[in-house]
């Protein structure tokens, strides 16, 4: 049996393994918008005869173009991925993740372009796909692992690892519907993690089921890339586990490939991503005011240090909460006013001159006030910025509640990987523990 | 997983043309294939008392069924033969077809949230749908064979009908049923996924056809002249052909049989091709 093996495996040998394990290139995907109807119909009727007819030069796209729309989900992608690697697919949505991850899985083909895979590819885009409701936990244990790709020898061999992992072992006879729905996903992810494929393709599955099941699954798929050398693809909105987790990343921003690269970097680049040239500030003169005589803030916006505008924030980044006002009245030594607030409106800080400076600012009717904090340290998540403009004697001229979204954006600040979260208050602050000698 | 080779390597790239049939895939996912059987024969029944005793008491109802209102009231003749067992053996092969076929044509759109999530054959579906029905039919055939030895051995009828040697053919017969069930499934399946026009049309084909078929009547009762037309409805000949390897009544002519199976095998072959085709891009519009 090995004889003939013979001289592959020396070519392997001499060959460095530096081939990759997947290689994109220049894929794209068409998407075709509006309904089907007789008008399509008719048109595939007729390019399927036209093909017959024009046999020598057939040759071509094989569905021609049409005056029905288009929508390219993805275009000309291409990247490839080295054995081992931890690959976070990062971009918003509708950026082209999902398409790609379904080409990878060959849940859907490509318009033009080719992937090469040089291993078994098992991918999870859901937990629990095919799921019988009626069987109990047992079957569907099979059926389940025989979809994602293992025979049924294979889950008989891992099917204690699995029942295990699960923590079912009470209710394995019983029919998954009358699982509660935290059981159902950690059988379901429980069959997925026990796969065996040179390359795992993961979905947000990891957004289901309690926050200590999500760390459970995460350290299963650390343990799947650290230990067994595997190949992962990761989609995540969670920056924070991409950053802990992948070495490399591919940003997809409305089906292009914007950055690819160390995983940092990748960061970086969607967080900057964001910008808007500097007119394009928000207007705020419509926002509903809660305070204030007028309407004298007429824009907000925030900055990044570049002096771009931003609607997203790394944790430790510098930001300048800028606005513009124009009042009917000269203000006697004004006030200017910054709240932050959670999305429960919640006031988490606030900042005013009337606090922070000594001497006040002079007399003024218009301008741009800049409000900078070199680091929030706010957790991950979305808030509202409130604007406030007022006078001498504590006059209130004009008070925006919500005048501004920003998202706040995780980053390892620890070098640990982990980040608090929201269960654990609303700031994280500079620090450190140690150990003091008794 | 299974070990795969170092230079294992496969390459996705959009397919053009019709021939690109991956069958040892197909091959490589056989316990899918018999999960599937299971999954199927399991879930069918749960929650009911009766179980899988649905499968015999079906047929039976059918088949009183029609010796009321065809027999008694409209009175088609049956060859000569106890009209229960007429229609008995008619239904066998009748009902093993409607069933593949709804079942097989349903495939793309009743399962579109499981292929949008996971690949595998998806050839793998139908051709499970094909095998829990053979199961069905094996029951089924079970219980005719009950009600013809009582019609045979403890009835007057029981000397005007009798196996005939052709009998030795049924497992062909029942592989020919099969394939056309699951060719024209296919084609159904394969145009629902972008014309659902065709869900309405299934159910409609199938009760046409039933009557376009010797089940209720014997093709005897065609006039000659005009059985030419009943022949090219490729079910007509099985369905004649089985009732007369079972009762040895029925109009079986090798020539017709060669149209219905050549029929037949074009419908497999396209119906699997254009499938296969389908299949590849079918997430972008279900």
């Amino acid at each position: 049996m090995w004889i003939p093996c013979k001289r592959r495996s020396l070519i392997s040998i001499f060959v460095p393994m530096s081939r990759p394990i997947i290689e994109v290139e220049s894929v794209s995907k068409r998407y075709k918008l509006g309904q089907f109807n007789a008008q399509t119909m008719r048109e595939e009727v007729e390019q399927f005869f036209q093909r017959f007819r024009k046999k020598g030069e057939a040759a071509g796209i094989p569905h021609a173009p049409t005056n029905s729309s288009e929508f390219w989900a993805l275009k000309d992608i291409s990247f490839s991925v080295e054995p081992g690697e931890v690959v976070g697919i990062i971009g918003r949505n509708a950026a082209g993740k999902s398409t790609l991850l379904k080409i990878l899985s060959r849940i859907t083909e490509p318009t033009s372009g080719e992937i090469r895979i040089r291993g078994r590819v098992a991918s999870l885009l859901e937990v629990g796909t095919g799921f019988h409701p009626e069987l109990t936990g047992r079957e569907n244990i099979y059926l389940n692992g025989t979809i994602l790709g293992m025979t049924k020898a294979e889950v008989k061999a891992k099917f204690d690892e699995i029942v295990a992992f699960a923590e079912i072992d009470k209710f394995l006879d019983t029919p998954v519907k009358r699982y509660s729905s935290g059981m159902y996903v950690r059988l379901a992810f429980a069959v997925a993690a026990h796969l065996e494929p040179e390359i795992l393709i993961v979905d947000e599955v990891l957004a289901v089921g309690d926050l200590n099941f999500q760390k459970k699954c995460l350290g299963k798929m650390q343990d799947i890339s650290a230990n067994n050398g595997r190949t992962v693809l990761f989609v995540s909105h969670n920056l924070t586990a991409i950053n802990a987790f992948c070495h490399r990343g591919v940003f997809l921003d409305h089906g292009r490939l914007t950055e690819h690269g160390a995983i940092s970097d990748v960061i970086n680049a969607y967080v900057s991503s964001n910008l808007h040239n500097k007119d394009q500030t928000l207007s705020v003169f419509d926002a509903p005011r809660s305070g204030g005589d007028q309407k004298a803030i007429t824009e907000a916006w925030v900055e990044n240090k570049s002096g771009q505008v931003v609607n997203e924030a790394l944790i430790d980044e510098p930001i300048f909460i800028c606005y513009r006002f124009n009042a009917d009245r000269i203000l006697k030594n004004p006030g200017y006013g910054f709240g932050v607030n959670d999305m429960l409106g919640q006031r988490i800080f606030s900042f005013a001159n009337y606090v922070t400076r000594g001497e006040p600012f002079a007399d003024a009717k218009e301008g741009v006030v800049v409000c900078c904090i070199p680091k929030t340290r706010l957790l991950p998540g979305q808030y509202i910025i409130s604007l406030g403009l007022g006078e001498r004697g504590g006059v209130s001229v004009d008070y925006i509640e919500q005048a501004l979204k920003l998202q706040i954006i995780s980053r390892d600040i620890f070098g640990t990987g982990k980040m608090f979260e929201a269960a654990h208050g609303y700031v994280c602050v500079d620090g450190e523990i140690s150990l003091r000698d008794a | 997983m299974t070990h795969v080779p170092p230079d294992y390597e496969f390459v996705i790239r959009p397919t053009r043309g019709w021939f690109h049939l991956d069958l040892a895939d197909v091959w490589r996912y056989r316990d899918l294939l018999f999960l599937l059987v299971q999954r199927d024969f399991v879930a069918k029944y749960k929650q009911t008392i009766l179980g899988p005793l649905w499968f015999i008491i079906q047929p039976l109802l059918m088949s009183v069924v029609f010796t009321v209102i065809f027999g008694k009231v409209a009175k088609i003749p049956t060859d000569g033969l106890p009209p229960m067992l007429f229609y008995l053996a008619g239904l066998l092969g009748w009902t093993y077809f409607a069933q593949t076929f709804q079942s097989t044509s349903a495939t793309l759109v009743a399962n579109a949230g499981m292929f949008g999530k996971v690949y595998f054959p998806r050839l793998v579906v139908p051709l499970s749908s094909v095998i829990s029905n053979l199961i069905a039919l094996a029951i089924q055939l079970g219980t005719f064979l009950c009600f013809w030895m009582w019609f045979k051995f403890f009835t007057t009828a029981g000397s005007t009908f009798g196996f005939t040697s052709d009998i030795v053919w049924i497992p062909l017969l029942i592989v020919q049923i099969s394939a056309l069930s699951l060719g024209v499934g296919l084609w159904l399946s394969a145009l629902t996924a972008k014309y659902r026009d065709f869900t309405f049309l299934s159910g409609f084909i199938i009760q046409i056809w039933m009557y376009m078929t010797p089940v209720i009547y014997p093709l005897s009762q065609i006039p000659q002249e005009w059985q030419w037309v009943a022949v090219l409805n490729p079910m007509s000949m099985p369905v004649e052909a089985m009732k007369y390897m079972f009762l040895g009544q029925g109009v079986v002519i090798p020539a017709y049989f060669a149209v219905s199976v050549g029929m037949t095998a074009f419908l497999l072959v396209t119906g699997v091709l254009l499938f296969n085709k389908v299949e590849r891009t079918f997430v972008d519009t279900v």
